[in-house]
């Protein structure tokens, strides 16, 4: 080769090459101008303020003031603060009973069957591209004590209503409905993604050794599957627990404290209390939790790639 | 980036027939599909045996009842809902359908609640942040993957960082951040700026983009370098037009997000002039009469659903291709 291949930037003179080098910088830091002037105002930012308000009484008028952990203790010794973590908690844990096993053996049904695939696929969509506030309303509607849809069906088959949203022992499950509701749809759809991956030959030779449907499942589908159900458990979590929407238009966290969530106590701290250190240092705990839970995920996506 | 590249339609080619023997063998395609899908936990065997069909028809149809019951029939009675009269509502059982065909309560709703006003708003919104992302998302995305910068993993890397922080525990310092936005002092809040410009630090769209176009190949570009073009020609002449689908999925998640969204715009456009679709009307729930506030949910899930209807390939296939590769 007598000349250089034309393909290798920069191999004859250097002065070009530097120059070369500071242009493709510059345009290339023009491209990222944008995105780099949103990223640190409303994303970078607001994460390092997290910590600086945790730790400031700040009310925005006098300079904050450098408090420690007064905040922290404020939130502690609210009274609404355990039920605030409990309720959290166990939204959560009823989210995942409903929302994260029943998903993956609806996408196993759907998988099998041969007719009426889109129409399927479409319908248990449908609720996840409804507005959550929309979806959250229509429930409250049928949620109605009185001549709601659902004490209406209760009815037609004569057992007395419930006061669901009205009643301690009910609100908490009623909103996991709600949200499992609207949200069952976008599980299922990656499920059922997942498993039109598995190579059919893997299901002949369990057939071949004799294994029965449940077998078949147990020993196929979810080793196949494994990764992307673990994902789909974290990122289930995390999502969650920042419940929000639905304690704020169903039940605005009562009855006494029922349903009052972290999310939920920290909007109020900071937009009916006008405390946003005390708000702050809950999102800041709240967050801690869930990095838990980010960083399990990272490891898994990460083993997945490499 | 199978997924991704399925994403575009395939192109049908028009049978060179008469229209009705198209339409037959198109027919006759369609039927012989199913037989020649890969096999999944059940064998076709198995589902064809005696008591294989018995069992499969029966889940079919219990599926299709459940599924229609479960996910349609709370929206067929929301519709329905909105046409009876207060009367009819409040009776035990209430009737199945309403008695007339009565369009008043969604003309209520519209007046009563201005949902014109806040359909409007709720499309600027949508559509600022629209053009922001791509403007911004897809050159940022381009310049990481193809221009590769000093520093610009470090600058990768934080962006991608974000998605590990939940949005909803940093609400309260981004709310004060658009209230007083450091160093310009300005006010976003009531404004569109405070949705259109934070729906563009969105680490996941970076994450897609860039992915995607890692996969376009260098040559491809280095042809175009040689011809002498600038950065931001190669990115409009050859980039853009092969990332069609990507920046289609984008676009819709971008689109569907700033619609659904309820509790950013809850904080930031409180104004009742400025507030979102669903604000508005969660605003305003509790002073509505029952069958008024019915047609304003049916009214405010119109456009969402339709736009499924459109692009139901796309958001599907975009669902799947964020978590699947991720």
């Amino acid at each position: 080769m007598a000349v250089a291949s034309p393909t290798r930037p920069g191999g004859k003179r250097k002065p070009t090459r530097f120059k070369r080098n500071l242009r493709r910088n510059l345009s290339a830091y023009g491209f990222l101008s944008g995105a780099l002037i949103c990223f640190a105002f409303f994303s970078w930012y607001p994460i390092i303020r997290e910590f600086i308000l945790s730790f400031q009484e700040n009310n925005f008028v006098d300079p904050p003031v450098w408090v420690g952990f007064d905040n922290f203790k404020t939130v502690f010794e609210d009274s609404a603060f355990k039920p605030a973590w409990v309720n959290t908690v166990v939204f959560t844990l009823l989210a995942l009973v409903f929302g994260y096993a029943i998903p993956f053996l609806i996408a196993i049904v759907l998988n099998e069957l041969r007719h009426a695939r889109a129409y399927l696929r479409f319908v248990v969509y449908l609720p996840v591209m409804l507005p959550p506030a929309v979806a959250v309303l229509l429930f409250k509607w049928f949620y109605d004590p009185g001549p709601g849809l659902f004490n209406q069906m209760l009815g037609l088959a004569n057992l007395p209503g419930l006061s669901w949203l009205d009643s301690t022992s009910t609100a908490l499950l009623s909103l996991v409905i709600v949200s499992t509701w609207m949200n069952l749809g976008s599980g299922t759809l990656i499920y059922l993604a997942a498993l039109q991956t598995i190579p059919s030959e893997l299901y002949e030779a369990a057939e071949l050794d004799g294994a029965g449907i449940i077998r078949r499942i147990w020993h196929v589908t979810i080793p196949q599957t494994k990764l992307i159900l673990a994902v789909m458990l974290l990122l289930q979590i995390i999502a969650t627990m920042q419940v929000f929407i639905e304690p704020y238009l169903l039940t605005g966290g009562g009855p006494e404290n029922a349903t009052v969530s972290v999310v939920y106590l920290m909007y109020q701290y900071a937009f009916n209390f006008t405390n946003f250190g005390a708000g702050s240092a809950l999102g800041l705990m709240l967050m801690l939790v869930l990095m838990v839970f980010s960083v399990a995920y990272l490891r898994i996506s990460r083993e997945k790639n490499g | 980036m199978s997924n991704l590249t399925a994403l575009r339609e395939p192109t049908v080619e028009e049978p060179a027939g008469p229209r009705r023997q198209g339409a037959a063998r198109h027919r006759a395609r369609r039927r012989r599909k199913p037989t020649t899908e890969v096999r999944t936990i059940v064998s076709a065997q198995q589902r064809n045996s005696r008591w294989g069909r018995r069992i499969y028809w029966a889940t079919l149809i219990g599926v299709l009842v459940s599924f229609t019951a479960i996910f349609v029939f709370p929206l067929f009675w929301m519709v329905t809902g909105a046409m009876k009269s207060p009367d009819e509502l409040a009776q035990m059982p209430s009737p199945f359908l309403p008695s007339k065909v009565d369009f008043t309560a969604y003309r209520e709703a519209w007046d009563l609640m201005d949902l014109g006003l806040l359909l409007k708003n709720t499309v600027v919104y949508a559509a600022g942040a629209w053009m922001f992302t791509l403007v911004f998302d897809v050159s940022a995305a381009y310049a990481l993957s193809k221009l590769r910068p000093i520093l610009g993993n470090l600058i990768l890397g934080a962006m991608l960082a974000t998605l590990m922080i939940p949005t909803m525990v940093v609400l309260l310092p981004a709310y004060l951040t658009v209230h007083d936005l450091p160093i310009f002092h300005w006010d976003l809040l009531n404004t569109p700026w405070a949705i259109w410009l934070p729906a563009v630090a969105n680490g996941f769209n970076i994450f897609l983009l860039k992915r995607f176009f890692d996969s376009i190949p260098r040559e491809l570009l280095e042809a175009a370098e040689i011809d002498g073009a600038s950065p931001s020609r190669i990115l409009w002449k050859v980039v853009l037009p092969v990332s069609r689908p990507i920046i289609g999925v984008v676009s819709i998640f971008t689109v569907v997000n700033v619609w659904r969204d309820f509790v950013w715009p809850l904080l930031v456009l409180q104004d009742a002039e400025k507030m979102s679709i669903s604000v508005g009307i969660a605003s305003l729930s509790a002073q509505m009469p029952q069958n008024t506030l019915i047609a304003a949910l049916v009214i405010a899930s119109v456009p969402t659903i339709v736009v499924f209807f459109i692009f139901q390939r796309h958001i599907m296939a975009g669902l799947t291709a964020g978590s699947l590769k991720g």
